[in-house]
């Protein structure tokens, strides 16, 4: 049998990568809509933050329209979007950027295609572990737990805003936790269950 | 219909005033908050950007609590406001992503059939409660303060459920009832970065400036918010903004519960003003010891 080249695995791999954002794209209500864009660029005008972005949001859809996701994937523009849905309300055709973007960020998280040096993810990790076991964000905590995953001294430059805030009664002294924390676990435990399972067969990879 | 107060979890730890002020308000009122029993965190953003139905599964377990004591959640964070309608919207929408949820939901012995509403106490102040009655039990009135109102992103987008999503009006409409000023203020739904302020600390302090800077412009007197993560990147941060970009700003930033309920006639002890990282002067709190 013929050896896969590694130019078809790769072809593959980017094939698997659009069919998972597909069924993303499914789920968000009204999802489908990416296939209208006009590329207009009302979402990157919108954008408080496109000027620090390396792909506008524009430009991130059309990176899909041309196929090459993984580009999106690795750019820093999902993860600096703050979720402030002014591109979701004036997009004219009613494309919903910024849940399109969360999709884009749970693929990257997925397939570990993130830039390694980008807090964002940490943080969101930090805080995913943090409210599974407590069930309550725990401020605190959560920038404890996210500086030491990505830069401990990073902890010694928030000291003075801890002590600002702990001086007006601002810093929880202990984290709040939900009472029913057993059937909590058992809910996440199936959930993530049901995470895995994809129902039907999904949209045809072929480009909108 | 009782209304459920999910405070969610920053009004317990870093906006105790939100919380405190949002009760006493709707004591002052008259309107029943009843605590939705064992709530948990909404799942915030985060959650959402790493896993789907986990998060769904997560925050939906407030939406089934809510559901089983049959009322509508008040919750004052936007953040919470914003992902438990989300929530609410996608399992109303999408059958698949509902019985995979409620199949988690079933192992804590709940179930969630789509019928809470989720609200915003501001919506209720203004849409149900009303502002003849707020007016008709005002204490002091607001005469000569001049107040930007800040609405910040997730309370009127991306549904707009209660307010127009390029200019809202709620608060303006409340404050003036209560006989304040309120400035122009067109970056009153601009974004201030929210979790960029730890991330990406010189993209966000560059939009709190800007936020600052166009109430500054109108002389207002304090800016006033719904959010609780606006508040402290608002608030907390304003000396940082002052050193990096050698502005003068000394603008105090309220909660709009804490401004409401000091028109109703609430001490500064029930404000919790001490909270406020920028002291809240005289002139706000109109002399009161």
């Amino acid at each position: 049998m013929a050896e896969i080249s590694p130019r078809d695995r790769a072809k593959a791999a980017s094939a698997e990568l659009l069919q998972s954002f597909w069924w993303q794209l499914r789920n968000i209500p009204g999802g489908q809509k990416i296939k209208r864009c006009l590329q207009c660029g009302t979402c990157t005008g919108s954008c408080p933050v496109s000027s620090t972005m390396d792909l506008t949001p524009r430009e991130v859809i059309a990176l899909f329209r041309a196929g090459d996701l993984e580009k999106i994937l690795q750019s820093r523009t999902i993860w600096i979007c703050a979720s402030c849905y002014a591109c979701t309300v004036r997009c004219p055709v009613g494309i919903k950027v910024t849940d399109v973007l969360y999709a884009l960020k749970r693929l990257a998280m997925e397939n570990n295609l993130f830039p390694r040096r980008f807090p964002v993810h940490a943080l969101s990790r930090s805080f995913v572990s943090l409210v599974n076991s407590f069930g309550r964000s725990y401020e605190p905590g959560l920038l404890m737990l996210f500086s030491f995953r990505t830069k401990p001294t990073r902890l010694l430059g928030l000291l003075p805003l801890a002590w600002k805030l702990w001086r007006h009664g601002r810093v929880g002294l202990w984290p709040k936790r939900v009472k029913k924390r057993k059937e909590l676990r058992a809910l996440l435990a199936e959930a993530e269950i049901m995470e895995l399972i994809v129902p039907w067969e999904l949209e045809p990879s072929a480009r909108p | 219909m009782a209304y459920l107060y999910y405070p969610g979890c920053s009004l317990e730890s870093s906006a105790r005033a939100y919380d405190e002020t949002t009760r006493w308000v709707f004591r002052a009122l008259h309107v029943e908050l009843k605590e939705l029993e064992d709530w948990n965190c909404c799942g915030a953003t985060m959650y959402m950007s790493i896993k789907e139905t986990i998060s769904l599964a997560f925050s939906a377990r407030n939406l089934a609590l809510a559901e089983r004591v049959n009322g509508e959640i008040i919750a004052p964070c936007s953040s919470c406001y914003t992902i438990l309608n989300k929530t609410n919207h996608i399992l109303q929408e999408n059958f698949i992503l509902r019985a995979k949820v409620n199949q988690s939901l079933k192992r804590a012995g709940l179930e969630y059939q789509g019928r809470v509403k989720v609200r915003h106490p501001l919506d209720v102040l203004v849409n149900d409660i009303g502002l003849e009655t707020i007016t008709k039990k005002m204490v002091r009135s607001l005469k000569g303060l001049r107040i930007a109102p800040y609405y910040g992103c997730q309370i009127v987008r991306p549904e707009g459920f209660f307010d127009d999503r390029e200019n809202p009006v709620a608060m303006d409409r409340l404050f003036t009832a209560l006989e304040a000023t309120v400035v122009p203020y067109p970056v009153k739904l601009r974004c201030c970065g929210g979790m960029l302020m730890t991330t990406f600390p010189e993209v966000a302090l560059n939009l709190n400036r800007e936020i600052i800077e166009a109430a500054a412009a109108e002389k207002a007197d304090a800016i006033v918010t719904t959010c609780p993560l606006c508040q402290i990147n608002l608030d907390a941060y304003q000396d940082k903004i002052n050193r990096k970009f050698g502005t003068n700003f000394h603008l105090p930033v309220l909660f709009f519960t804490q401004l409401l309920a000091l028109s109703l006639g609430a001490d500064r002890y029930e404000l919790r003003v001490k909270e406020n990282i920028i002291a809240v002067p005289d002139k706000i709190l109109g002399g009161q010891p």
